[in-house]
């Protein structure tokens, strides 16, 4: 089992979704986060000086799957998420030891 | 007659409660957008009183009210408010209560136009845009109607703006959606309000201001406003349920669906307030809300992002008011009859007068923004968009 870890523009997580539900990945966990990578956000020029926006808002999936089912997810996350500019976000992929279902006890590893 | 106490104690308490009514707007659509851009709604609310103040008692009210020159536009006597007395002199109140009332109303109408440039309008190009439009579209939309041009001498009655206000704003709206285009990801993914009870507080501002609006206009304490008190109450309360009933029978009956119908209640009575009676004040608010539910339905099909609603409940029911007040005016109340009192002139003025304010803000709206937009660029940048106005336009976070 493996845990895929997604952080991605808020604006494309609509049409990640609608994807992930397409290829039949419907559970998944999202939260609001704030993020940045290398180009430590973005510069929004002005008359008065420069403001650096240094964290910018982003969405972080988390989804637990089958190992066979990673290439399938990964490439889907992608093709959704990319606008191909600065910023389409990261993902990664974590092992996952055990999963419990909490209404029945039901393990899973 | 001298100062009447009275009447001026009333003009000026209405000012306030006119006053209100722009940042009621601002809460108002401030928590119909998302988070992102909560500051940016509201700030624009506060910047357009402060130009309207500014704007107005340096040539605003002059072109306005001044005196007329050809039925189209007031002279330069008032610039400065020159010649604008405190003093009452021979009448019921001092003209500069009447400058200061007016002018919280055209703050009011530029604010309800912010509705079509919500989340994506670049700030100093809003500022430019504000003056040139208070100065080549609303001063003479007020000076037709009010101040003495060719739609009141031809017998145009609006009451307390259904054109000059209601009309003017929603269809500038309008032209103005259509210039600085869609969001970014309008239709393609939800663009939720972020904080309904904000907008409900907003809409109960602008519920207490209207009042100040409609029974101020009276400029009396009187019969007139005393009845344009109660027909504004009335049609609020009818559009609201009017909205309320039409929305719970396409789904559940929404809390921004009722304010939103009592909104379009009010602005379809604005015109007709101090001419129609409260019983007919029910049937104007209630169509309103239906009709105004209807009309956003109508825009969101068409994909136009006017985004806040302005054409839809301003200028679809500001027009549908200064109609019905051509219909239902009563002599009683207000001493004019309407076409249900078998005087037809007064349908076909008041028609032709709404239809000409309709084409005349359209049409300079459109020419306004265009030429600013391909000057200045009325848009923020993609990015911009994305981060939100509060950070990127004003360096704050709601």
């Amino acid at each position: 089992m493996k845990m895929v870890k997604a952080v991605i523009k808020p604006e494309r997580f609509e049409f990640v979704k609608k994807a992930l539900e397409d290829k039949g990945f419907i559970g998944m966990t999202i939260s609001e986060v704030k993020g940045r990578g290398e180009q430590k956000g973005i510069a929004l020029q002005y008359r008065g000086g420069v403001m650096i926006v240094d964290l910018l808002p982003k969405i972080q999936l988390e989804i637990v799957i089958r190992d066979s089912d990673v290439d399938t997810i990964v490439v889907t996350i992608t093709e959704a998420a990319r606008t191909g500019k600065i910023g389409d976000g990261k993902i990664f992929i974590l092992p996952v030891e055990k999963s419990i279902r909490i209404r029945t006890g039901e393990m899973e590893s | 007659m001298a100062l009447d106490t009275g009447v001026t104690t009333w003009l000026m308490v209405s000012a306030i409660l006119v006053m209100l009514m722009t940042p009621g707007v601002g809460f108002f659509y401030g928590g119909l957008v998302r988070k992102k851009n909560f500051i940016s709604m509201i700030a624009l609310s506060f910047v357009v009183l402060a130009l309207v103040s500014v704007h107005w008692i340096l040539i605003g009210y002059s072109l306005a009210f001044g005196q007329d020159i050809g039925g189209v536009i007031g002279n330069l006597d008032f610039v400065g408010l020159n010649g604008v007395s405190a003093d009452a002199g021979s009448g019921a109140y001092p003209p500069l209560v009447f400058m200061v009332f007016q002018l919280f109303f055209a703050a009011v109408t530029v604010t309800i136009v912010t509705s079509a440039v919500a989340e994506r309008i670049r700030f100093s190009s809003f500022i430019v845009f504000v003056l040139v439009w208070l100065t080549l579209v609303y001063c003479p939309l007020a000076h037709w109607a009010w101040g003495g041009g060719w739609a009141s001498k031809l017998g145009l009655i609006d009451f307390a703006g259904g054109t000059v206000v209601e009309i003017c704003s929603g269809f500038g709206a309008l032209a103005l959606a259509l210039v600085i285009k869609n969001r970014a990801g309008f239709g393609e993914y939800a663009l939720e309000p972020h904080n309904i009870p904000m907008a409900l507080l907003g809409a109960a501002l602008l519920w207490f201001g209207w009042f100040g609006f409609n029974a101020g206009s009276a400029l009396a304490v009187n019969s007139v406003a005393v009845n344009a008190f109660v027909t504004t109450n009335t049609a609020a309360a009818a559009g609201a349920l009017a909205w309320m009933f039409a929305g719970w029978y396409h789904g559940k009956p929404s809390s921004l669906g009722m304010v939103s119908g009592a909104i379009a209640g009010m602005v379809a009575i604005t015109p007709a307030a101090g001419f129609v009676t409260p019983l007919v004040s029910l049937l104007i608010g209630g169509v309103a809300g239906v009709l105004c539910y209807g009309m956003m339905l109508v825009r969101v099909r068409k994909k136009c992002d006017e985004s806040l609603d302005a054409w839809a409940i301003h200028g679809m029911g500001g027009l549908w008011g200064t109609v019905a007040t051509g219909i239902f005016a009563v002599a009683a109340i207000g001493g004019i009859s309407g076409l249900a009192e078998g005087n037809a002139w007064q349908f076909a003025v008041n028609t032709v007068c709404a239809v000409a304010a309709l084409i005349f803000s359209f049409v300079m709206t459109y020419c306004i923004a265009f030429v600013i937009d391909r000057t200045l660029g009325m848009r923020v940048t993609e990015d911009e968009e994305y981060v939100g106005l509060d950070i990127c336009q004003h360096g704050e976070r709601a």
